[in-house]
C-alpha cells in the first residue's frame, strides 16, 4: 500500500472561485499578475487619455490693440483685422482674423462708446459681411441678417452677433483676444479654467 | 525549369504554409447560386474593398508630400497640384476613388438590405457594415478638412458651432475638436490624425471583423421567394446547401468580383484624369468674407435638410437626427432577422429604399442649388436686366438704384437673376399693393422671419422710389394687386414688431 504524500500547500487549495484546485502560491501569482497588469494599464492609459482629452486653455485672455480711437469715425462700421495671440506659432494665415468695430459716438462721461462684433454668425459660425449701404450684416450660409448694432434682424440665428470685450487704454482701442464663439460660450464669458 | 520553380515554391510553402492556410480561406465554399448570374449582385462589397486599397495607396503617396501644418498645408497642396509630378493626378484619384467607395458601399448595403442578406446569422456582419459606412463617411469629412481652403476652415466653424450646441458639454467639446480656443494648426493636426490614424485604424479593424464574419458565417444564398429564414433550421440547411452544391470562392465568383473591381478602378482613374483635383479653392484666410462652406456631396442632403427646416428644429436635426438614423440602421437586423428574403415578397423594404433614395436625391439637389443662401455679390454683380428699365421714369430708375444699393438683390431675384432666399420680385406688384409693399419693406417679416425690417435703413425718399420701382415692375397683362375691400384694418395701425422689445419701428414713410 502506498501512501500519497501531500504537500502542506495542497491542503490550502482554495475551494471556491476561479482559483479552485490551484496551489495557493500559484493562485497568489495569478492574482498578482492581474493586479500588475491593471496597474501597468492604468499607469500607461491615464496620461495617454489625459493627453488626448486635455488641451491648454488660457486662463486670462490677452488684450489686442486695434489702434487709436481717433481712427474710428463716428457711426462707421469697419472690419479690423489682426493676428490672434491665442494662436500657435504654426497657425499661419488662419491666425489672422478680424472683428467689426463701430464707433457709436461719445457718451459724456465714458469717452467714446464702441461696439466690437465678432465676425462669426451666431447661427453656425460662418463669416458675416457688412453692407454699409443697407446697414446690415449678412451671412452667406443660411441667410442670417443683423442690424448695424449687431441685433438679429432676420433668418435663422437665435441671437444677435457676439460682442467682444473692449477697453480704451492710452487713447487706443483694445479688445480681449476673441476665441471661437458659440451659443454656450460667448465672448462675454470668461474662459473656464480647466 | 518548372521543377525548379515548384521546388522553390515548396521551400517557401513549407515555411509560409500558404497551401495549408490562406488557400483554403480563398477557396471557402460559397452557395452555387452566388457563383452564377445572381453573383453579379455580390460584387459591390469587393469593389468597395478594392477602392479602399486604392485609397490606402494614394493616401500614403499623398502623405509623402502633404504638410499637415496650418501655415504650410495650403502651399503643399499647390505643390502637389502643380510641381510634384503626377501629384495633381493622385490628389484627384484619391478624391474620386473615395467618392466611388461611398457609392460602392451604399450599393453594397442596398443590395444586402433588399436581398435580406443581413438576416440570421449575419446580423453582426450588418452591424460592422454600418460602422464601416460611418468610417467611410468620416474619412470623407476629415479629408475635406485637410484640403485646408475656406471650405475646410469655415466647414470646421460650422461643425464647431454645431458641437457647441450640445447641452452642457458644448464648449468643452468645441475646445476638444479644435484643440484650442480658435481654429488653427491644432485643429488641422487633429483632423490629420483622425484621417490617417484614428479612423483608418478603426476602419481596418472593423473590416477584419467584417471579413472574418463573411468567412465564418458564409455568403448568403441568393434569395428565393417563399424560402424563409428560420434561425432554428437555417444553419443545417445552409451547411447542406454549401457543402453539397457549393463552389469555391476562388473561381467564377471571384472572377466577377475582380471584373467589377477592375471596372470601378478604371472608371475612377478616367474620371480623376479628366476632371482633375478638387481645390484648394483659396487660402484659408478668415478675414476674407463671403465664404459659404458646403459639405462634400455625401453630406449635402443633411445640409439641405438642416437649411430647409424651421430654426426651432435645427438643434434636433444637427444633434439627435443623425444618431437616430444610425440607430435605425443598427436596428435593422435586430428587428427583422428572420422570414422572407426575396425583394419581391418584401414590398415595404423595397418601398423604403425607393423613398429613401428619392428623398436623398431631392435633398442633394437642393443642397447643390442651396436656394437659402443669399448671393453676397448680387447687389453689385447682378444688374437689373435692361429690358425692365427701358422707358422707366427717373423716380423709378432711382428706385432701381436703391434696390441694388440696399442689397435687396442678395435675397430677391429680378427676372430670375439674383438671390433665391426670398421670392422673385418681378411681379410683386401683382401680389402686394403700394401700402403693403411699404409695410413689408419697413417691418420685414413679422416676428423676425426671413426678411429684415428696412424701416430704419431707408429714408422716406428711398422708400418712395423703391416702391415706385417695384410697383412698375409688374409685367404687362398681370393685374395690379387690389386693396382689400372687406373690413380693412386702418393702414396706420402699428405693424408687428420685427424683434419684440428690441427695435423701435420707424413709421412707414408715405410716398
Amino acid at each position: 500500500m502506498t501512501t500519497i504524500k501531500t504537500k502542506p500547500s495542497d491542503l490550502d487549495r482554495p475551494t471556491s472561485g476561479s482559483d479552485v484546485g490551484l496551489p495557493v502560491r500559484r493562485s497568489f501569482f495569478r492574482r498578482l499578475t492581474f493586479a500588475a497588469g491593471g496597474v501597468a494599464a492604468a499607469l500607461a492609459s491615464v496620461p495617454i487619455i489625459g493627453y488626448f482629452f486635455r488641451t491648454p486653455e488660457p486662463t486670462t485672455l490677452p488684450w489686442i490693440d486695434l489702434g487709436p480711437i481717433s481712427g474710428f469715425r463716428k457711426g462707421e462700421t469697419r472690419l479690423v483685422t489682426f493676428d490672434n495671440p491665442l494662436r500657435q506659432p504654426w497657425d499661419g494665415v488662419t491666425a489672422h482674423t478680424g472683428v467689426f468695430v463701430r464707433n457709436e459716438g461719445a457718451i459724456a462721461q465714458n469717452g467714446a462708446q464702441f461696439l466690437v462684433l465678432a465676425i462669426n454668425c451666431a447661427h453656425l459660425g460662418c463669416p458675416v459681411t457688412w453692407f454699409p449701404e443697407s446697414g446690415l450684416f449678412m451671412c452667406p450660409c443660411h441667410g442670417g441678417v443683423y442690424y448695424a448694432d449687431g441685433e438679429r434682424a432676420s433668418g435663422p440665428p437665435p441671437r444677435g452677433l457676439f460682442q467682444c470685450i473692449w477697453r480704451i487704454s492710452g487713447g487706443r482701442l483694445q479688445i480681449q483676444a476673441p476665441r471661437f464663439p458659440t451659443l454656450q460660450d460667448t465672448l462675454k464669458d470668461e474662459p473656464k479654467s480647466a | 525549369m518548372t521543377s525548379w520553380l515548384s521546388k522553390i515554391g515548396d521551400w517557401f510553402d513549407a515555411r509560409l504554409s500558404f497551401r495549408g492556410s490562406l488557400l483554403p480561406i480563398l477557396k471557402h465554399p460559397i452557395p452555387k447560386g452566388a457563383a452564377g448570374p445572381m453573383g453579379w449582385w455580390y460584387v459591390f462589397g469587393s469593389a468597395s474593398l478594392t477602392l479602399l486599397l486604392l485609397q490606402i495607396l494614394t493616401g500614403i503617396a499623398l502623405a509623402l508630400v502633404y504638410v499637415p501644418s496650418a501655415d504650410r498645408a495650403y502651399d503643399s497642396l499647390l505643390y502637389l497640384n502643380y510641381d510634384q509630378p503626377l501629384g495633381w493626378f493622385l490628389r484627384s484619384l484619391h478624391y474620386y476613388a473615395g467618392s466611388g467607395m461611398v457609392v460602392m458601399v451604399l450599393a453594397h448595403m442596398t443590395q444586402v438590405f433588399l436581398q435580406g442578406a443581413y438576416k440570421y446569422p449575419r446580423e453582426l456582419t450588418w452591424l460592422t457594415g454600418v460602422f464601416l459606412l460611418l468610417c467611410t463617411l468620416g474619412m470623407f469629412f476629415t479629408g475635406q478638412v485637410l484640403r485646408w481652403d475656406p471650405d475646410a476652415y469655415w466647414g470646421l466653424a460650422v461643425g464647431g458651432a454645431m458641437a457647441g450646441r450640445v447641452p452642457g458639454v458644448g464648449p468643452q467639446l468645441v475646445h476638444l475638436v479644435f484643440g484650442g480656443p480658435i481654429i488653427g494648426g491644432a485643429a488641422l493636426s487633429r483632423f490629420f490624425a483622425l484621417h490617417v490614424f484614428i479612423i483608418p485604424g478603426a476602419l481596418l479593424l472593423l473590416l477584419g471583423v467584417h471579413l472574418w464574419l463573411i468567412l465564418t458565417r458564409g455568403v448568403s444564398v441568393p434569395p428565393v421567394p417563399g424560402q424563409l429564414v428560420d434561425p432554428k433550421t437555417y444553419d443545417a440547411a445552409y451547411e447542406k446547401e454549401v457543402h453539397d452544391k457549393g463552389v469555391p470562392f476562388l473561381g467564377d465568383a471571384m472572377l466577377k468580383d475582380a471584373f467589377v473591381s477592375a471596372i470601378a478602378v478604371a472608371v475612377v482613374v478616367v474620371i480623376a484624369a479628366i476632371v482633375g483635383p478638387k481645390g484648394p479653392s483659396g487660402p484659408p484666410d478668415p478675414t476674407m468674407g463671403g465664404a459659404n462652406p458646403r459639405p462634400e456631396w455625401p453630406f449635402l442632403w443633411l445640409f439641405a435638410l438642416l437649411s430647409l427646416s424651421p430654426p426651432s428644429w435645427e438643434t434636433f436635426i444637427m444633434l439627435v437626427f443623425p444618431l437616430m438614423l444610425i440607430a435605425v440602421l443598427l436596428a435593422v437586423p435586430l428587428v427583422s432577422n428572420r422570414g422572407e428574403r426575396a425583394p419581391s415578397r418584401r414590398p415595404v423594404a423595397v418601398l423604403g429604399v425607393v423613398v429613401i433614395y428619392t428623398l436623398l436625391g431631392i435633398l442633394t439637389y437642393e443642397g447643390t442649388a442651396s436656394p437659402w443662401s443669399p448671393k453676397m455679390n448680387a447687389w453689385s454683380g447682378d444688374p437689373i436686366p435692361e429690358h425692365l428699365l427701358l422707358k422707366t421714369p427717373p423716380m423709378e430708375l432711382m428706385g432701381a438704384a436703391v434696390f441694388q444699393n440696399k442689397s435687396c438683390r442678395n435675397c430677391h431675384a429680378i427676372d430670375g437673376i439674383g438671390g433665391r432666399r426670398g421670392p422673385d420680385l418681378t411681379s410683386v406688384a401683382s401680389r402686394l399693393t403700394r401700402d403693403q409693399l411699404i409695410d413689408q419693406i419697413s417691418n420685414g417679416t413679422p416676428g423676425g422671419g426671413n426678411m429684415p425690417a428696412y424701416g430704419k435703413e431707408m429714408n422716406p425718399g428711398e422708400m418712395a422710389t423703391l416702391v415706385a420701382f417695384l410697383s412698375r415692375l409688374r409685367p404687362d397683362g398681370e393685374p395690379p394687386a387690389q386693396q382689400p375691400t372687406h373690413d380693412e384694418p386702418p393702414k396706420h395701425e402699428p405693424p408687428v414688431q420685427a424683434v419684440a422689445g428690441r427695435r423701435p419701428l420707424a413709421t412707414a414713410p408715405r410716398p
